[in-house]
Protein backbone atom coordinates (compact mmCIF):
# COMPACT_ATOMS: atom_id res chain seq x y z
CA UNK A 1 0.00 0.00 0.00
CA UNK A 2 1.86 3.08 -0.71
CA UNK A 3 1.56 6.62 1.36
CA UNK A 4 -1.47 8.04 -0.27
CA UNK A 5 -3.60 5.70 0.21
CA UNK A 6 -3.12 5.11 3.79
CA UNK A 7 -3.05 8.70 4.28
CA UNK A 8 -6.32 9.16 1.84
CA UNK A 9 -8.02 5.96 3.72
CA UNK A 10 -7.46 6.94 7.47
CA UNK A 11 -8.80 10.32 6.57
CA UNK A 12 -12.04 9.34 4.69
CA UNK A 13 -12.80 5.58 4.40
CA UNK A 14 -11.53 4.77 7.91
CA UNK A 15 -12.11 7.36 9.57
CA UNK A 16 -11.05 6.89 13.09
CA UNK A 17 -13.97 8.56 14.78
CA UNK A 18 -16.95 7.78 12.26
CA UNK A 19 -15.76 4.37 10.96
CA UNK A 20 -14.74 3.02 14.28
CA UNK A 21 -16.79 5.38 16.68
CA UNK A 22 -12.83 5.80 18.81
CA UNK A 23 -12.68 8.82 20.58
CA UNK A 24 -16.70 9.85 21.32
CA UNK A 25 -16.34 11.44 24.57
CA UNK A 26 -14.47 14.64 23.51
CA UNK A 27 -16.01 14.49 19.66
CA UNK A 28 -19.41 14.61 21.83
CA UNK A 29 -18.27 17.28 24.34
CA UNK A 30 -15.77 19.40 22.47
CA UNK A 31 -17.92 19.67 19.57
CA UNK A 32 -20.16 22.61 20.65
CA UNK A 33 -17.50 25.38 19.53
CA UNK A 34 -15.96 25.06 16.17
CA UNK A 35 -12.33 27.15 17.74
CA UNK A 36 -12.50 24.48 21.18
CA UNK A 37 -13.13 22.00 18.48
CA UNK A 38 -10.06 22.61 16.24
CA UNK A 39 -7.90 22.91 19.67
CA UNK A 40 -9.00 19.76 20.30
CA UNK A 41 -8.30 17.96 17.29
CA UNK A 42 -4.64 20.01 17.05
CA UNK A 43 -4.22 18.15 20.66
CA UNK A 44 -5.12 15.01 19.40
CA UNK A 45 -3.29 15.00 16.21
CA UNK A 46 -0.20 16.01 18.14
CA UNK A 47 -0.40 13.52 20.50
CA UNK A 48 -1.39 10.80 17.96
CA UNK A 49 1.58 11.69 15.79
CA UNK A 50 4.25 12.11 18.71
CA UNK A 51 2.82 8.58 20.19
CA UNK A 52 2.72 6.70 16.79
CA UNK A 53 6.18 7.42 16.24
CA UNK A 54 7.54 7.19 19.95
CA UNK A 55 5.87 4.21 19.96
CA UNK A 56 7.17 2.11 16.73
CA UNK A 57 10.51 2.04 17.70
CA UNK A 58 9.46 1.19 20.84
CA UNK A 59 7.68 -1.75 19.92
CA UNK A 60 10.41 -2.79 16.95
CA UNK A 61 13.24 -2.41 18.47
CA UNK A 62 12.54 -2.97 22.61
CA UNK A 63 9.74 -5.09 22.68
CA UNK A 64 9.98 -7.30 19.52
CA UNK A 65 13.65 -8.67 20.53
CA UNK A 66 12.83 -9.06 23.89
CA UNK A 67 9.77 -11.43 22.65
CA UNK A 68 7.50 -9.22 25.33
CA UNK A 69 5.56 -7.80 22.79
CA UNK A 70 2.57 -8.59 25.31
CA UNK A 71 3.05 -5.21 27.09
CA UNK A 72 2.46 -2.95 24.23
CA UNK A 73 -0.51 -1.93 26.02
CA UNK A 74 1.18 -0.92 28.79
CA UNK A 75 4.11 1.22 27.18
CA UNK A 76 1.79 2.71 24.94
CA UNK A 77 -0.18 3.86 27.05
CA UNK A 78 2.75 5.41 29.37
CA UNK A 79 4.07 7.41 26.04
CA UNK A 80 0.20 8.58 25.54
CA UNK A 81 0.13 9.99 29.01
CA UNK A 82 3.95 11.42 28.97
CA UNK A 83 2.86 12.94 25.53
CA UNK A 84 -0.14 14.50 27.26
CA UNK A 85 1.10 15.51 29.99
CA UNK A 86 3.91 17.63 27.96
CA UNK A 87 0.95 18.86 25.41
CA UNK A 88 -0.56 19.95 28.68
CA UNK A 89 2.64 21.99 29.58
CA UNK A 90 2.67 23.66 26.41
CA UNK A 91 -0.83 24.44 25.98
CA UNK A 92 -1.12 26.01 29.87
CA UNK A 93 2.05 28.05 29.09
CA UNK A 94 0.92 29.44 25.79
CA UNK A 95 -2.53 29.26 25.18
CA UNK A 96 -4.39 29.75 28.16
CA UNK A 97 -7.77 30.33 26.69
CA UNK A 98 -7.79 27.31 25.12
CA UNK A 99 -6.99 25.46 28.24
CA UNK A 100 -9.44 26.64 30.38
CA UNK A 101 -11.89 26.00 26.97
CA UNK A 102 -10.70 22.13 27.04
CA UNK A 103 -11.02 21.86 30.63
CA UNK A 104 -10.96 18.87 31.81
CA UNK A 105 -10.87 17.11 28.46
CA UNK A 106 -7.02 18.19 27.96
CA UNK A 107 -5.81 15.45 30.56
CA UNK A 108 -8.31 12.93 29.14
CA UNK A 109 -6.84 12.53 25.66
CA UNK A 110 -4.98 10.26 28.04
CA UNK A 111 -7.47 8.23 28.13
CA UNK A 112 -8.98 8.99 24.42
CA UNK A 113 -8.99 5.42 22.58
CA UNK A 114 -8.54 6.95 19.19
CA UNK A 115 -4.69 7.43 20.41
CA UNK A 116 -4.12 4.05 21.62
CA UNK A 117 -5.95 2.34 18.93
CA UNK A 118 -4.04 4.84 16.06
CA UNK A 119 -0.74 2.68 17.92
CA UNK A 120 -2.42 -0.97 17.93
CA UNK A 121 -3.51 -0.45 14.35
CA UNK A 122 -0.38 0.35 13.13
CA UNK A 123 0.71 -2.38 15.00
CA UNK A 124 -1.77 -4.80 13.75
CA UNK A 125 -1.33 -3.93 10.50
CA UNK A 126 2.55 -3.78 10.98
CA UNK A 127 2.72 -0.96 9.00
CA UNK A 128 6.48 0.31 8.60
CA UNK A 129 7.25 3.44 10.30
CA UNK A 130 6.94 6.05 7.53
CA UNK A 131 3.97 4.06 6.59
CA UNK A 132 2.70 4.39 10.72
CA UNK A 133 3.55 8.59 10.90
CA UNK A 134 1.25 8.97 7.74
CA UNK A 135 -1.40 6.53 9.47
CA UNK A 136 -1.36 8.62 12.57
CA UNK A 137 -1.26 12.04 10.88
CA UNK A 138 -4.22 11.49 8.96
CA UNK A 139 -6.05 9.62 11.86
CA UNK A 140 -5.37 12.73 13.31
CA UNK A 141 -6.37 15.15 10.75
CA UNK A 142 -9.39 12.95 10.09
CA UNK A 143 -10.53 12.98 13.76
CA UNK A 144 -10.29 16.85 13.73
CA UNK A 145 -11.93 16.95 10.52
CA UNK A 146 -14.59 15.15 11.88
CA UNK A 147 -15.01 16.76 15.28
CA UNK A 148 -15.16 20.35 12.99
CA UNK A 149 -17.60 19.21 10.89
CA UNK A 150 -19.78 18.45 13.87
CA UNK A 151 -19.20 21.49 15.75
CA UNK A 152 -20.08 23.74 12.46
CA UNK A 153 -23.64 21.22 12.23
CA UNK A 154 -24.20 22.11 16.14
CA UNK A 155 -23.82 25.75 15.61
CA UNK A 156 -26.35 25.25 12.70
CA UNK A 157 -28.84 23.54 15.35
CA UNK A 158 -28.70 26.63 17.68
CA UNK A 159 -31.61 27.62 15.63
CA UNK A 160 -33.15 24.58 14.66
CA UNK A 161 -36.32 23.28 16.33
CA UNK A 162 -35.02 19.87 18.53
CA UNK A 163 -37.45 17.91 20.02
CA UNK A 164 -36.88 18.17 24.10
CA UNK A 165 -35.15 14.67 24.75
CA UNK A 166 -33.16 14.90 21.82
CA UNK A 167 -30.96 18.08 22.80
CA UNK A 168 -27.43 18.17 23.17
CA UNK A 169 -25.46 14.48 23.25
CA UNK A 170 -28.44 12.99 21.89
CA UNK A 171 -28.99 14.59 18.28
CA UNK A 172 -25.00 15.09 18.19
CA UNK A 173 -25.08 11.00 18.37
CA UNK A 174 -27.73 11.02 15.42
CA UNK A 175 -25.60 13.33 13.51
CA UNK A 176 -22.58 11.23 13.84
CA UNK A 177 -24.53 8.22 12.46
CA UNK A 178 -25.50 9.87 9.29
CA UNK A 179 -21.75 11.36 8.94
CA UNK A 180 -21.00 7.81 9.35
CA UNK A 181 -23.13 6.71 6.77
CA UNK A 182 -22.14 9.75 4.44
CA UNK A 183 -18.25 8.56 5.17
CA UNK A 184 -18.96 5.29 3.95
CA UNK A 185 -19.65 6.67 0.33
CA UNK A 186 -15.98 7.61 0.19
CA UNK A 187 -15.09 3.84 0.27
CA UNK A 188 -17.91 3.15 -2.79
CA UNK A 189 -15.82 6.20 -4.74
CA UNK A 190 -12.18 4.95 -4.48
CA UNK A 191 -12.54 1.53 -3.98
CA UNK A 192 -10.46 0.92 -1.09
CA UNK B 1 7.45 -12.03 32.86
CA UNK B 2 11.00 -12.02 32.85
CA UNK B 3 14.09 -9.72 34.04
CA UNK B 4 14.00 -8.34 30.21
CA UNK B 5 10.48 -6.95 31.31
CA UNK B 6 10.89 -5.68 34.04
CA UNK B 7 14.15 -3.87 32.80
CA UNK B 8 12.62 -2.38 30.07
CA UNK B 9 9.61 -1.13 31.37
CA UNK B 10 11.37 0.30 34.31
CA UNK B 11 13.90 2.06 31.08
CA UNK B 12 11.15 3.32 29.61
CA UNK B 13 9.30 4.99 32.49
CA UNK B 14 12.46 6.07 33.77
CA UNK B 15 13.13 7.65 30.56
CA UNK B 16 9.85 9.45 30.51
CA UNK B 17 9.76 10.71 33.83
CA UNK B 18 13.02 12.18 33.28
CA UNK B 19 12.01 14.41 30.43
CA UNK B 20 8.80 15.30 32.22
CA UNK B 21 11.16 16.58 35.34
CA UNK B 22 13.18 18.81 32.92
CA UNK B 23 9.78 19.94 30.82
CA UNK B 24 8.36 20.79 34.20
CA UNK B 25 11.51 22.41 35.27
CA UNK B 26 11.62 24.92 32.26
CA UNK B 27 8.18 25.07 30.92
CA UNK B 28 6.43 25.15 33.97
CA UNK B 29 7.73 27.11 36.40
CA UNK B 30 7.16 30.82 35.82
CA UNK B 31 9.81 32.57 38.08
CA UNK B 32 9.50 35.74 40.06
CA UNK B 33 6.95 37.61 39.23
CA UNK B 34 6.18 41.22 40.48
CA UNK B 35 2.73 42.59 41.43
CA UNK B 36 2.58 45.94 41.53
CA UNK B 37 -0.51 46.66 43.65
CA UNK B 38 -2.21 50.69 43.23
CA UNK B 39 1.54 51.75 41.56
CA UNK B 40 2.45 51.82 45.57
CA UNK B 41 2.94 48.18 47.09
CA UNK B 42 5.03 45.40 44.92
CA UNK B 43 4.91 41.98 45.80
CA UNK B 44 7.38 39.34 44.71
CA UNK B 45 6.08 36.03 43.98
CA UNK B 46 6.86 32.56 42.79
CA UNK B 47 4.34 32.27 39.82
CA UNK B 48 2.13 30.03 38.49
CA UNK B 49 -0.81 30.63 41.33
CA UNK B 50 -3.65 32.91 40.82
CA UNK B 51 -3.66 36.26 41.43
CA UNK B 52 -6.23 35.97 44.60
CA UNK B 53 -4.30 33.50 45.90
CA UNK B 54 -1.52 35.84 46.43
CA UNK B 55 -3.22 38.49 47.36
CA UNK B 56 -4.56 36.23 50.39
CA UNK B 57 -1.11 35.26 51.24
CA UNK B 58 -0.19 39.09 51.77
CA UNK B 59 -2.85 40.00 53.81
CA UNK B 60 -4.57 41.62 51.12
CA UNK B 61 -8.43 40.22 51.26
CA UNK B 62 -10.44 40.57 48.06
CA UNK B 63 -14.27 39.57 48.03
CA UNK B 64 -14.53 35.69 46.80
CA UNK B 65 -17.37 34.26 48.65
CA UNK B 66 -17.25 31.20 46.22
CA UNK B 67 -13.69 30.33 46.85
CA UNK B 68 -11.52 30.98 43.95
CA UNK B 69 -14.51 28.72 41.75
CA UNK B 70 -15.44 31.09 39.53
CA UNK B 71 -18.70 31.34 40.32
CA UNK B 72 -19.70 34.23 42.75
CA UNK B 73 -17.85 36.73 40.23
CA UNK B 74 -16.84 39.19 43.56
CA UNK B 75 -12.84 38.87 43.31
CA UNK B 76 -13.20 41.77 40.21
CA UNK B 77 -10.18 43.85 40.25
CA UNK B 78 -8.63 46.33 37.47
CA UNK B 79 -5.58 44.61 35.61
CA UNK B 80 -3.86 47.21 33.72
CA UNK B 81 -1.35 44.89 32.13
CA UNK B 82 -0.13 41.27 32.49
CA UNK B 83 -2.86 39.52 32.95
CA UNK B 84 -3.55 37.31 29.59
CA UNK B 85 -6.27 36.94 27.56
CA UNK B 86 -9.65 37.24 28.93
CA UNK B 87 -10.84 33.15 29.99
CA UNK B 88 -14.32 31.98 29.04
CA UNK B 89 -14.51 31.22 33.04
CA UNK B 90 -14.54 35.16 33.24
CA UNK B 91 -16.59 36.77 30.84
CA UNK B 92 -20.09 35.81 32.49
CA UNK B 93 -19.43 38.11 35.19
CA UNK B 94 -18.13 40.88 33.45
CA UNK B 95 -19.94 43.79 31.75
CA UNK B 96 -18.78 45.18 28.02
CA UNK B 97 -17.27 48.03 29.84
CA UNK B 98 -15.97 46.31 32.71
CA UNK B 99 -13.78 44.54 30.13
CA UNK B 100 -12.97 47.49 28.42
CA UNK B 101 -11.47 48.70 31.76
CA UNK B 102 -9.74 45.27 32.08
CA UNK B 103 -11.40 44.21 35.13
CA UNK B 104 -10.78 40.63 35.66
CA UNK B 105 -11.25 38.11 38.08
CA UNK B 106 -8.65 37.53 40.42
CA UNK B 107 -9.21 34.32 41.19
CA UNK B 108 -9.03 33.05 37.09
CA UNK B 109 -5.91 35.16 36.69
CA UNK B 110 -2.73 33.05 36.57
CA UNK B 111 0.25 35.00 37.56
CA UNK B 112 2.52 34.13 34.97
CA UNK B 113 4.91 37.46 34.83
CA UNK B 114 5.01 40.75 36.07
CA UNK B 115 1.54 42.49 36.19
CA UNK B 116 0.16 45.38 37.93
CA UNK B 117 -2.99 45.43 39.91
CA UNK B 118 -5.84 48.33 41.08
CA UNK B 119 -7.40 47.05 43.81
CA UNK B 120 -10.19 49.37 45.50
CA UNK B 121 -8.97 51.06 48.67
CA UNK B 122 -11.91 49.83 50.57
CA UNK B 123 -10.73 46.01 50.28
CA UNK B 124 -6.92 47.25 51.78
CA UNK B 125 -8.21 48.50 55.05
CA UNK B 126 -9.95 44.41 55.43
CA UNK B 127 -8.28 42.81 58.34
CA UNK B 128 -7.76 39.00 59.28
CA UNK B 129 -9.37 38.04 62.77
CA UNK B 130 -9.02 35.27 64.87
CA UNK B 131 -11.67 34.32 66.92
CA UNK B 132 -12.92 31.53 69.48
CA UNK B 133 -16.41 29.87 69.17
CA UNK B 134 -18.17 31.51 72.22
CA UNK B 135 -21.09 29.17 71.81
CA UNK B 136 -23.24 27.58 69.51
CA UNK B 137 -26.99 26.83 69.65
CA UNK B 138 -29.39 25.20 67.45
CA UNK B 139 -32.16 27.42 65.80
CA UNK B 140 -33.87 24.89 64.16
CA UNK B 141 -32.91 21.60 62.61
CA UNK B 142 -30.95 22.67 59.72
CA UNK B 143 -29.68 26.07 61.11
CA UNK B 144 -27.41 27.22 63.92
CA UNK B 145 -26.23 30.36 65.31
CA UNK B 146 -22.89 30.83 66.07
CA UNK B 147 -21.43 33.21 68.60
CA UNK B 148 -17.30 34.14 68.00
CA UNK B 149 -15.59 36.24 70.54
CA UNK B 150 -12.69 37.77 68.45
CA UNK B 151 -9.19 37.51 70.11
CA UNK B 152 -6.79 39.36 67.35
CA UNK B 153 -7.41 41.98 66.88
CA UNK B 154 -10.18 42.33 69.72
CA UNK B 155 -12.66 44.58 67.86
CA UNK B 156 -14.11 44.64 64.50
CA UNK B 157 -15.69 48.01 62.95
CA UNK B 158 -18.31 47.19 60.41
CA UNK B 159 -22.00 48.20 59.19
CA UNK B 160 -25.17 46.34 59.66
CA UNK B 161 -25.67 44.48 56.60
CA UNK B 162 -22.07 43.48 55.85
CA UNK B 163 -20.79 40.21 56.17
CA UNK B 164 -16.97 38.08 56.46
CA UNK B 165 -15.74 35.21 55.19
CA UNK B 166 -14.88 32.57 57.52
CA UNK B 167 -11.79 30.15 56.67
CA UNK B 168 -12.06 26.64 57.16
CA UNK B 169 -9.32 25.39 59.24
CA UNK B 170 -6.59 23.29 57.53
CA UNK B 171 -7.20 24.54 53.89
CA UNK B 172 -7.26 27.58 52.13
CA UNK B 173 -11.06 28.10 51.15
CA UNK B 174 -13.23 30.37 52.76
CA UNK B 175 -17.12 30.79 52.70
CA UNK B 176 -19.17 33.93 53.20
CA UNK B 177 -21.67 34.75 55.82
CA UNK B 178 -23.81 37.40 57.45
CA UNK B 179 -23.05 39.67 60.74
CA UNK B 180 -26.21 38.55 62.33
CA UNK B 181 -24.98 40.60 65.76
CA UNK B 182 -25.20 44.71 65.64
CA UNK B 183 -21.83 46.54 65.25
CA UNK B 184 -22.00 48.25 68.71
CA UNK B 185 -21.53 44.53 70.20
CA UNK B 186 -17.78 45.01 68.73
CA UNK B 187 -15.56 42.34 70.17
CA UNK B 188 -17.61 39.45 69.48
CA UNK B 189 -19.90 38.42 65.84
CA UNK B 190 -22.91 36.20 66.00
CA UNK B 191 -23.24 34.21 62.58
CA UNK B 192 -25.89 31.93 61.08
CA UNK B 193 -25.09 28.77 59.29
CA UNK B 194 -27.89 26.51 57.78
CA UNK B 195 -26.33 23.36 56.70
CA UNK B 196 -26.12 23.07 52.76
CA UNK B 197 -26.18 19.33 51.53
CA UNK B 198 -22.71 18.28 50.65
CA UNK B 199 -21.43 22.12 51.65
CA UNK B 200 -17.70 21.62 53.07
CA UNK B 201 -18.28 24.94 55.24
CA UNK B 202 -21.44 24.33 56.42
CA UNK B 203 -21.03 20.48 57.25
CA UNK B 204 -17.98 21.12 59.21
CA UNK B 205 -19.30 23.96 61.35
CA UNK B 206 -22.61 21.62 62.05
CA UNK B 207 -20.45 18.66 62.74
CA UNK B 208 -17.28 19.02 64.09
CA UNK B 209 -17.15 22.78 64.98
CA UNK B 210 -17.06 22.86 68.72
CA UNK B 211 -17.48 25.89 71.79
CA UNK B 212 -13.41 26.80 72.43
CA UNK B 213 -12.27 26.53 69.23
CA UNK B 214 -10.22 28.83 67.72
CA UNK B 215 -11.27 30.14 63.95
CA UNK B 216 -10.78 32.90 61.66
CA UNK B 217 -12.08 34.95 59.00
CA UNK B 218 -11.72 38.07 57.31
CA UNK B 219 -14.08 41.22 56.26
CA UNK B 220 -16.07 42.83 56.67
CA UNK B 221 -17.11 42.83 53.63
CA UNK B 222 -20.50 43.69 50.89
CA UNK B 223 -22.34 45.96 49.39
CA UNK B 224 -25.79 45.65 51.56
CA UNK B 225 -25.26 48.24 54.44
CA UNK B 226 -27.38 49.99 56.29
CA UNK B 227 -27.55 53.65 55.05
CA UNK B 228 -27.38 55.53 58.50
CA UNK B 229 -28.00 58.98 57.14
CA UNK B 230 -30.98 58.32 55.31
CA UNK B 231 -34.35 59.30 56.69
CA UNK B 232 -36.20 57.31 54.20
CA UNK B 233 -38.58 54.25 55.43
CA UNK B 234 -37.33 50.98 55.27
CA UNK B 235 -38.00 47.87 53.98
CA UNK B 236 -36.04 44.31 54.11
CA UNK B 237 -37.01 41.20 52.38
CA UNK B 238 -34.89 38.12 53.64
CA UNK B 239 -35.60 34.76 51.97
CA UNK B 240 -34.22 31.32 53.45
CA UNK B 241 -30.98 31.89 55.70
CA UNK B 242 -31.19 35.54 54.68
CA UNK B 243 -32.18 36.21 57.70
CA UNK B 244 -28.68 37.09 59.55
CA UNK B 245 -28.07 40.57 57.96
CA UNK B 246 -31.34 41.94 58.55
CA UNK B 247 -31.44 40.80 62.32
CA UNK B 248 -28.14 43.09 62.34
CA UNK B 249 -29.68 45.95 60.58
CA UNK B 250 -33.01 45.93 62.56
CA UNK B 251 -31.18 45.41 66.10
CA UNK B 252 -29.04 48.16 65.17
CA UNK B 253 -31.81 50.79 64.05
CA UNK B 254 -34.18 50.04 67.43
CA UNK B 255 -31.24 50.22 69.85
CA UNK B 256 -30.58 53.39 68.39
CA UNK B 257 -33.99 54.59 68.69
CA UNK B 258 -34.84 55.31 65.10
CA UNK B 259 -37.72 57.25 64.41
CA UNK B 260 -38.38 55.42 60.38
CA UNK B 261 -40.54 52.88 59.51
CA UNK B 262 -39.14 49.54 59.22
CA UNK B 263 -41.06 46.38 57.47
CA UNK B 264 -39.10 42.97 57.47
CA UNK B 265 -40.58 40.81 55.36
CA UNK B 266 -38.99 36.97 55.41
CA UNK B 267 -40.12 34.61 53.14
CA UNK B 268 -39.19 30.60 54.06
CA UNK B 269 -40.94 27.14 52.83
CA UNK B 270 -42.51 26.28 55.71
CA UNK B 271 -43.08 26.55 59.64
CA UNK B 272 -39.87 24.19 60.97
CA UNK B 273 -37.92 26.37 58.53
CA UNK B 274 -39.03 29.25 60.92
CA UNK B 275 -36.68 31.20 63.65
CA UNK B 276 -35.84 34.51 65.70
CA UNK B 277 -39.69 34.97 65.17
CA UNK B 278 -40.66 35.17 69.06
CA UNK B 279 -37.47 37.79 68.77
CA UNK B 280 -39.38 39.88 66.16
CA UNK B 281 -42.70 39.32 67.30
CA UNK B 282 -41.69 40.95 70.53
CA UNK B 283 -39.99 44.33 69.06
CA UNK B 284 -43.33 44.74 66.82
CA UNK B 285 -45.08 44.65 70.00
CA UNK B 286 -43.19 47.05 71.28
CA UNK B 287 -42.44 49.41 68.59
CA UNK B 288 -45.04 51.16 66.61
CA UNK B 289 -42.69 51.89 63.31
CA UNK B 290 -41.67 47.47 63.12
CA UNK B 291 -43.67 45.27 61.40
CA UNK B 292 -43.02 41.72 60.63
CA UNK B 293 -44.69 39.62 57.54
CA UNK B 294 -43.72 36.19 57.52
CA UNK B 295 -45.01 34.10 54.49
CA UNK B 296 -44.33 30.44 53.62
CA UNK B 297 -44.18 28.98 50.54
CA UNK B 298 -45.01 25.40 51.34
CA UNK B 299 -46.95 25.71 54.86
CA UNK B 300 -47.49 21.93 55.80
CA UNK B 301 -51.13 21.37 56.21
CA UNK B 302 -51.34 20.25 59.91
CA UNK B 303 -49.23 23.39 61.58
CA UNK B 304 -52.36 25.52 61.37
CA UNK B 305 -50.29 28.27 59.76
CA UNK B 306 -52.41 31.11 59.59
CA UNK B 307 -49.75 34.20 58.20
CA UNK B 308 -49.39 34.89 54.22
CA UNK B 309 -49.06 32.26 51.83
CA UNK B 310 -47.00 32.44 48.54
CA UNK B 311 -43.65 33.54 47.70
CA UNK B 312 -42.40 36.76 49.35
CA UNK B 313 -42.39 38.71 46.70
CA UNK B 314 -46.08 38.16 45.92
CA UNK B 315 -46.57 39.01 49.67
CA UNK B 316 -44.39 42.11 49.42
CA UNK B 317 -46.58 43.04 46.14
CA UNK B 318 -49.80 42.85 48.39
CA UNK B 319 -48.51 44.96 51.01
CA UNK B 320 -46.54 47.69 49.58
CA UNK B 321 -48.58 51.05 48.82
CA UNK B 322 -47.70 52.40 45.01
CA UNK B 323 -45.57 55.32 44.59
CA UNK B 324 -43.21 54.12 47.55
CA UNK B 325 -40.31 56.50 48.72
CA UNK B 326 -38.55 53.56 50.46
CA UNK B 327 -35.15 52.59 50.92
CA UNK B 328 -35.18 48.51 49.67
CA UNK B 329 -32.62 45.80 51.62
CA UNK B 330 -32.35 42.16 49.82
CA UNK B 331 -30.79 38.95 50.96
CA UNK B 332 -31.54 35.51 49.78
CA UNK B 333 -31.30 33.29 46.81
CA UNK B 334 -30.56 35.05 43.20
CA UNK B 335 -34.29 33.53 42.23
CA UNK B 336 -35.90 35.80 44.87
CA UNK B 337 -33.93 38.85 44.68
CA UNK B 338 -34.18 39.46 40.89
CA UNK B 339 -38.42 38.63 41.28
CA UNK B 340 -38.33 41.20 44.27
CA UNK B 341 -36.43 43.67 42.72
CA UNK B 342 -38.99 43.80 39.92
CA UNK B 343 -41.84 44.53 42.56
CA UNK B 344 -40.04 46.89 44.45
CA UNK B 345 -38.83 49.30 40.87
CA UNK B 346 -43.07 48.71 40.25
CA UNK B 347 -43.70 50.33 43.52
CA UNK B 348 -41.93 53.60 42.64
CA UNK B 349 -38.57 52.11 44.74
CA UNK B 350 -35.41 53.88 42.75
CA UNK B 351 -32.78 51.47 41.73
CA UNK B 352 -30.64 52.98 43.75
CA UNK B 353 -31.77 53.01 46.60
CA UNK B 354 -32.15 48.87 46.43
CA UNK B 355 -28.94 47.08 48.20
CA UNK B 356 -29.09 43.64 47.80
CA UNK B 357 -26.76 40.15 48.46
CA UNK B 358 -27.05 37.53 46.30
CA UNK B 359 -26.52 33.85 48.33
CA UNK B 360 -25.18 32.08 45.94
Amino acid sequence: MNLFTILFASLFTSNIALSYFLGMCPFIALSRDIRTAWGMGCAVTFVMAVTAAINWPVYHFLLVPFHIEYMQYLSFILVIAVSVQIVEIIVERFFPVLYVNMGVFLPLITVNCAILGISLFMILRDYSFIEGVFYSIGGGVGWTMAIIAMAGLRSKLTFSNIPEPLKGPGITMIIAGIMSLAFMGFAGIAGL
Amino acid sequence: MNIASILIMGGIAFLLAAILVILDRYLASYGDCDITINDSKTLTVTGGQSLLSYLMDNKIFIPSACGGRATCGFCKVNIPEGAGPLLPTESPFLTRSEVARNTRLACQVKVKSDLSVIIPEKYLSIQEFKTIVESIKDLNYDTKEIFLRLDEPEYISFMPGQYIQLKLPDSDEYRAYSIASPPDSNNFIELIVRLVPGGCCSGYIHRDLKTGHKVSFTGPYGELALRENSDKDIICVGGGCGMAPFRSIIRHLFDTGTKRDVKYFYGARSVRDLYFVDEFRKLEREKENFSFIIALSEPDKDSQWEGEIGFIHQILDKHLQDNNNAEAYLCGPPVMIDMTMQVLLSKGIAEEDIMFDKIQ
